[in-house]
C-alpha cells in the first residue's frame, strides 16, 4: 500500500465553494496536512483562512514563512506569494508570478514533488487558468498520486481540463467525490498520535 | 496531533548537485548561497539552467566556476528584488503611530534598512521620517548584498506608471501630503526628491557572512529572510539583536516570525500584523 505524506491542493475560480465542499468532508482524526493554493487578488485580506475554516472540522492556517508541516491540519497559502513544501516545513516566497499567479500553484506541487516523491496527493480543481497542469505532471512522474476535478462539474473547466489533455490523471472525479475518495485512500495511513 | 513526516532519506542527483555547485560558489567567489531555503533556490537554479540550455546542474556548475562573467549571470538569476514603495501599507501606519512617538524621544536615530533592493523602502521611510518632522535628526544605513541593484536605489528613480500604485499606497500608510510632491516626472520615470537622501548612507553589506557594523535604534530587515532555511535566519537575527540598543525597534516582514530567533524571548511584539517587536533584554 502507498504511504501518503502530504495532500496538495491548487484551484482558481469557483474554488472557495468547491474547497469547502472537500475538505468539509475530512473529519477531526485527518492524519495528513493538507496544502491549498487558491488563486486570488494581491490585495485581498487575510479573511480567505477563517472563513474556510468556519465550514470545515480541521483547523485551517494561513502559512508562515517556515512554519512546520503537522498532520490534520488544512494550510492555506497567503495572498501574494508562492507558498513552497521544504522537507519538513513550508518556505514562502516572492519570486514572479508563473502564469500570471502568485501563488501559482504549480510551485505548490513541484515543491511537493521534489522533497516528497511518491508521497504527494495532488488535486487540481476548477479554474480559468493553466497553471498546476506541469504541477501535476511532476507530481505523477516522481510518483505521487493525482486528482482531477471533473471538467464537467467544475465552474471553472479550463484548469481541470488542460491537467487531463496533458497528462494520465489518476482520477477524474465530480468535486462531491473527491473527499470520500481522499478519505479512502488514505485510511489506515498512520497519522502519528 | 503530530504527524512526524518521513522525508526520503536518500538526496536525490540534483540535490547532490546543487550542494556541489554552492559549494564552489562560496569557495571560488566568496558568495554564501549555502543556507538559503532550498526549494525557492532550487526553483530559480533550474530555471536559469533551461533558459541557459544547461542540461544539467553539473554543466552549469562548470561553466560558472570557470568564468567569472557567468557567476554575475547567475547571481542576477538569483536574487529577488520585488519591491514596493509603501509596501504593505499598513506596516507603515503602525510605523507612524506606535513607533514614531517613541523616535521623538531620541536626539539622534540610527536606522538599518537591511536589504533595500531598489531603495523602496529607503524613499518610503525618509518621507514619512520628514513629514513627521524627525528627518533632520536621523542616519539611515541602507544595506544590499547586491551592488547593482543598490546603485538603482541611490538613484532614487522608478517607473512612472507605478505612481498610481504608489499614490493609494502612500494614502493608505497614513500619508500627509500629496504624492507628488516628493517626485518629478520626466517621460516615463518618476525621480524621487535627492533631499530624501541626504541623511541616507548606501553600503553593500552581506547578512550571511558580514559582521555588525554600528548600534541602531530601528532595524528593519523586512522580506529578506524568507530566502534563508531557519539556520541562517538564526545567524541573521542573532546579528541584528547585537546591532540594536536596548529597547530598539525591530521590523520583519508580513509573513515571517521570530520563531528562529536566538533571541525571541528578548522582544516585545508592538504590533502583531505589522510584526514590530521591541528588545527589551
Ligand atoms: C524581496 S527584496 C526585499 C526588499 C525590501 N526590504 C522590501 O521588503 O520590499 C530582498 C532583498 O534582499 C537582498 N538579499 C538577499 N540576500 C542577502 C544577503 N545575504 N545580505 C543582504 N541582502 C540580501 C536581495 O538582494 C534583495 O534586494
Amino acid at each position: 500500500m502507498m504511504s501518503f505524506q502530504i495532500i496538495t491542493i491548487g484551484t482558481s475560480l469557483g474554488g472557495f465553494y468547491a474547497l469547502k465542499t472537500l475538505l468539509g468532508v475530512l473529519p477531526q482524526n485527518f492524519p495528513l496536512p493538507v496544502a491549498v493554493v487558491q488563486h486570488r487578488s494581491a490585495e485581498e485580506s487575510d479573511i480567505f483562512a477563517p472563513l474556510l475554516a468556519s465550514h470545515l472540522q480541521l483547523p485551517v492556517l494561513e502559512v508562515e514563512d517556515k512554519q512546520e508541516i503537522e498532520g490534520g491540519r488544512i494550510y492555506v497559502c497567503p495572498a501574494n506569494y508562492h507558498l513552497l513544501v521544504e522537507r519538513s516545513h513550508f518556505a514562502l516566497s516572492t519570486d514572479a508570478p508563473v502564469l500570471h499567479a502568485r501563488p501559482a500553484i504549480d510551485v505548490l506541487f513541484e515543491s511537493a514533488a521534489d522533497s516528497f516523491g511518491e508521497g504527494v496527493v495532488g488535486i487540481l480543481l476548477t479554474g480559468m487558468s493553466r497553471d498546476g497542469s506541469a504541477g501535476l505532471r511532476k507530481i505523477k512522474e516522481k510518483g505521487g498520486y493525482t486528482v482531477v476535478q471533473d471538467p464537467t462539474t467544475a465552474e471553472g473547466r479550463t484548469m481541470p481540463q488542460s491537467a487531463i489533455s496533458s497528462m494520465a490523471v489518476d482520477r477524474i472525479l465530480s468535486i462531491d467525490e473527491i473527499g470520500p475518495f481522499i478519505l479512502e485512500l488514505c485510511a489506515g495511513q498512520r497519522g502519528a498520535a | 496531533m503530530k504527524n512526524e513526516l518521513a522525508v526520503s532519506p536518500s538526496p536525490s542527483v540534483e540535490e547532490i548537485e546543487m550542494d556541489l555547485l554552492l559549494e564552489g560558489i562560496y569557495r571560488q567567489y566568496g558568495f554564501d548561497f549555502r543556507n538559503y531555503a532550498l526549494s525557492s533556490l532550487r526553483r530559480r537554479i533550474m530555471n536559469f539552467a533551461r533558459n541557459e540550455r544547461a542540461s544539467t546542474i553539473s554543466a552549469l556548475q562548470d561553466r560558472i566556476l570557470h568564468d567569472r562573467s557567468w557567476l554575475d549571470r547567475f547571481l542576477f538569476a538569483l536574487s529577488v528584488n520585488v519591491s514596493a514603495i509603501f509596501r504593505d501599507p499598513a506596516f507603515y501606519l503602525a510605523f507612524r503611530k506606535e513607533v514614531v512617538p517613541m523616535l521623538r524621544t531620541y536626539p539622534f536615530i540610527r536606522i538599518w534598512l537591511a536589504g533595500v533592493s531598489m531603495g523602496e523602502e529607503v524613499y518610503s521611510l525618509a518621507i514619512l521620517l520628514e513629514e513627521e518632522g524627525i528627518y533632520d535628526r536621523c542616519r539611515i544605513y541602507a544595506t544590499d548584498i547586491n551592488e547593482p541593484v543598490l546603485k538603482k536605489a541611490k538613484e532614487g528613480i522608478y517607473p512612472l506608471e507605478l505612481m498610481q500604485t504608489y499614490t493609494s499606497n502612500y494614502m493608505k500608510a497614513g500619508g500627509l501630503q500629496s504624492f507628488s510632491r516628493y517626485y518629478t516626472a520626466a517621460y516615463d520615470r518618476a525621480i524621487f526628491k535627492a533631499s530624501l537622501r541626504d541623511n541616507v548612507v548606501f553600503a553593500q553589506h552581506n547578512l550571511a557572512t558580514d559582521a555588525s557594523f554600528n548600534e541602531f535604534h530601528v532595524i528593519l530587515c523586512r522580506n529578506v529572510m524568507i530566502y534563508f532555511n531557519r539556520e541562517l535566519q538564526g545567524h541573521v537575527h542573532h546579528l541584528l539583536y547585537e546591532s540594536l540598543v536596548m529597547f530598539g525597534i525591530l521590523g520583519v516582514g508580513a509573513k515571517e516570525t521570530l520563531r528562529f530567533s536566538p533571541h525571541e524571548q528578548a522582544y516585545d511584539e508592538i504590533d502583531k500584523a505589522a510584526k514590530l517587536y521591541r528588545r527589551v533584554a
